[in-house]
């Protein structure tokens, strides 16, 4: 399986780093202590129990693009604080922290790239900043990059990891899934092809919004997505929640996964749809 | 409306509550003894209304909120019943279910004929278990977009009024896809080629609320609120403590003079003093009065430039800055 090589890495405004540091990593889903280089080989998936660990925007390009294709654009855009806000401390002062301590520059880098030959335009969010949070910048950068495959004429490709939209931004941060959601409307009219990647967690107004528009939806196992977190919907009906309850598995029965795919097969499968589409039948 | 006369009075009305008690006190006491209290009356009728201008014109956003969650507040049916000279309500979303938290259909509103779709509370605990307190499954939103779909279909303008604590989040509204059924009316919406005109006339909360409003033209109450989450929501969250919901909600800019600075909102629709449950007439009237006035405005676009238009207006919403 030396398909999955990792490959060198390339350069975008992502961090060099992520999953905690040290030489051993215990095994969320099984327990096992796995060393870390070992893990990093497999775009950190558990050889034990196939446990996805929770990775930034940076593994993704690295395991979804052909090397050295992925091209960001529009790495530049940042929040504003439209409305001076404050909580315990202010919004500006978490902003700069995140940025500093990330190495992230917002919730989510766009950008063009080749999956096994075919061009797309691709966005990718990282939970690693806020909390994936979409706020007016993730809104207008995912936006740009919907205008860019319309443009282009290119699919595109919509990663999400996001627990929702970002409070801080009060209604600014709603409104941005409605513009998400308008201009995937016009994608649509041009019949452009759009896979959305659901990672863990996918959940709030990211779910409400880009997440469920795709044509085709594909997850990574075990990763929990909703509307309602967990917790709120705990507390509304006043009882534990069923095991597996949000979970792709779940959300693949229920009708609104298409596929569940192992993080190793995404490029791959990924392509094989794309080139599906891309298709033009013979006339006779 | 309620025929419950019973009185409900907010914390900051208090003062100007106890002044009119007074007065009618008063008056009472003239009638009974015949003694002339008029000058007493009138100083203190004076006093009441100095304070109620005094009070309802420096409201904080916090006490906007409970003004929008006000127990005699009128809600999406008592603004349909005073506004249109037809309203026949069609149910059910042909899928799954009838859901109470959300009303919609045929209207006939000044000279146009337009399909309405409302959140709806209910006024008492027996109709709160009914419409679900205003709080929508994945068949409201499901409902909503096959009456979007019949109103494209026959060309009438779409009118949404906003007034909801947030979709439904409970273990079936996840497993009938809340979150999808919220996707596509933005999605939907965005796309639909007549007028579109939204309403916000009590709380707006987070994706519930935008999951029947996107518009050409967005409206809001006075004393509505809108935002990504309700200020209990976020105090929960950033605060850590539910109680900090009137710092949430200042820190949120949660109200419609807020959303108007924010390039949100079009319109403020100008309530009653003392809030559109004072004088429900009044405020339906003003909220007819504003929806004809964009609807003519509408009226004139071809679906083209509606939808273009309109993409545009949510294209621009936002704000960041952008270096080099």
């Amino acid at each position: 399986m030396d398909w999955f090589k990792r490959k060198k890495k390339i350069s975008t405004s992502a961090p060099k780093k992520d999953v905690p540091d040290g030489l051993w990593v215990k095994c969320d889903g099984c327990g096992t202590i796995i060393y870390k280089k070992e893990l990093e080989k497999k775009y950190y998936v558990c050889s034990q129990c196939d446990h996805h660990f929770r990775v930034g925007s940076d593994v993704y390009i690295d395991l979804l693009f052909d090397e050295g294709t992925f091209k960001e654009f529009n790495a530049d855009i940042a929040s504003d604080d439209p409305l001076d806000f404050t909580d315990v401390k202010s919004y500006r002062d978490k902003y700069q922290a995140t940025v500093k301590k990330t190495g992230l520059k917002e919730a989510v880098i766009t950008g063009t790239g080749k999956m096994n030959k075919i061009p797309v335009v691709a966005a990718l969010m990282d939970f690693r900043f806020m909390g994936g949070s979409m706020g007016s910048v993730v809104g207008e950068k995912i936006g740009r990059a919907i205008d860019m495959a319309w443009k282009k004429k290119q699919p595109l490709i919509i990663l999400s990891a996001s627990g929702g939209a970002r409070m801080h931004e009060g209604v600014l941060s709603l409104m941005q899934l409605a513009k998400t959601s308008a201009k995937l409307a016009r994608l649509a009219e041009r019949n452009i092809p759009y896979i959305s990647l659901l990672t863990n967690p996918t959940t709030g107004g990211t779910t409400a919004s880009y997440a469920m528009l795709g044509d085709v939806h594909i997850a990574e196992p075990g990763a929990l997505i909703g509307f309602a977190g967990p917790r709120v919907i705990k507390q509304t009906i006043g009882q534990d929640l069923p095991p597996g309850f949000q979970r792709s598995e779940f959300v693949r029965d229920h009708g609104f996964l298409d596929l569940i795919v192992h993080r190793h097969e995404l490029k791959q499968r990924i392509s094989d749809i794309l080139a599906f589409f891309k298709h033009k039948n013979p006339a006779k | 409306m309620a025929t419950d006369k019973k009185v409900v009075v907010l914390e900051f009305e208090k003062p100007v509550h106890e002044l009119e008690e007074k007065i009618k006190e008063m008056r009472a006491y003239t009638e009974k003894t015949g003694m002339d209290l008029s000058e007493d009356i009138k100083r203190l009728e004076e006093k009441a209304a100095e304070l109620r201008k005094e009070i309802y014109s420096n409201l904080s956003r916090w006490q906007r909120v409970q003004l929008a969650r006000h127990p005699k507040r009128p809600y999406s049916l008592d603004y349909i019943e005073r506004i249109t000279g037809y309203f026949e309500e069609l149910h059910g979303d042909r899928r799954f279910a009838e859901d109470h938290a959300i009303v919609a259909g045929l209207a006939r509103l000044d000279k146009y004929t337009v399909v309405i779709i409302g959140q709806q509370k209910g006024r008492d605990t027996k109709s709160n278990i009914y419409r679900n307190f205003g709080m929508p499954n994945p068949e409201g939103y499901r409902k909503a977009l096959r009456i979007f779909e019949l109103a494209a279909k026959f060309n009438k303008p779409v009118i949404t009024l906003i007034d909801t604590p947030g979709a439904y989040p409970g273990l079936g509204a996840e497993e009938r896809g809340q979150a999808e059924a919220i996707a596509r009316n933005l999605f939907e919406m965005a796309r639909l080629p007549v007028p579109i005109i939204t309403v916000v006339i009590g709380e707006g909360a987070s994706g519930g609320a935008l999951g029947i409003g996107v518009g050409d033209r967005i409206l809001m109450m006075e004393n509505a609120w809108y935002s990504v989450i309700s200020p209990e929501g976020c105090a929960a969250i950033l605060w850590r403590d539910a109680a900090k919901a009137p710092q949430a909600a200042e820190a949120m800019k949660v109200t419609a003079a807020d959303l108007v600075d924010l390039e949100i909102v079009d319109e403020v629709i100008r309530e009653p003093e003392g809030g559109a449950h004072n004088d429900a007439d009044a405020a339906a009237d003003a909220v007819k009065k504003a929806i004809v006035t964009h609807l003519k405005e509408l009226m004139k676009l071809s679906p083209e430039k509606l939808i273009e238009q309109r993409l545009e207006k949510y294209a621009r919403m936002g704000a960041w800055v952008e270096k080099g």
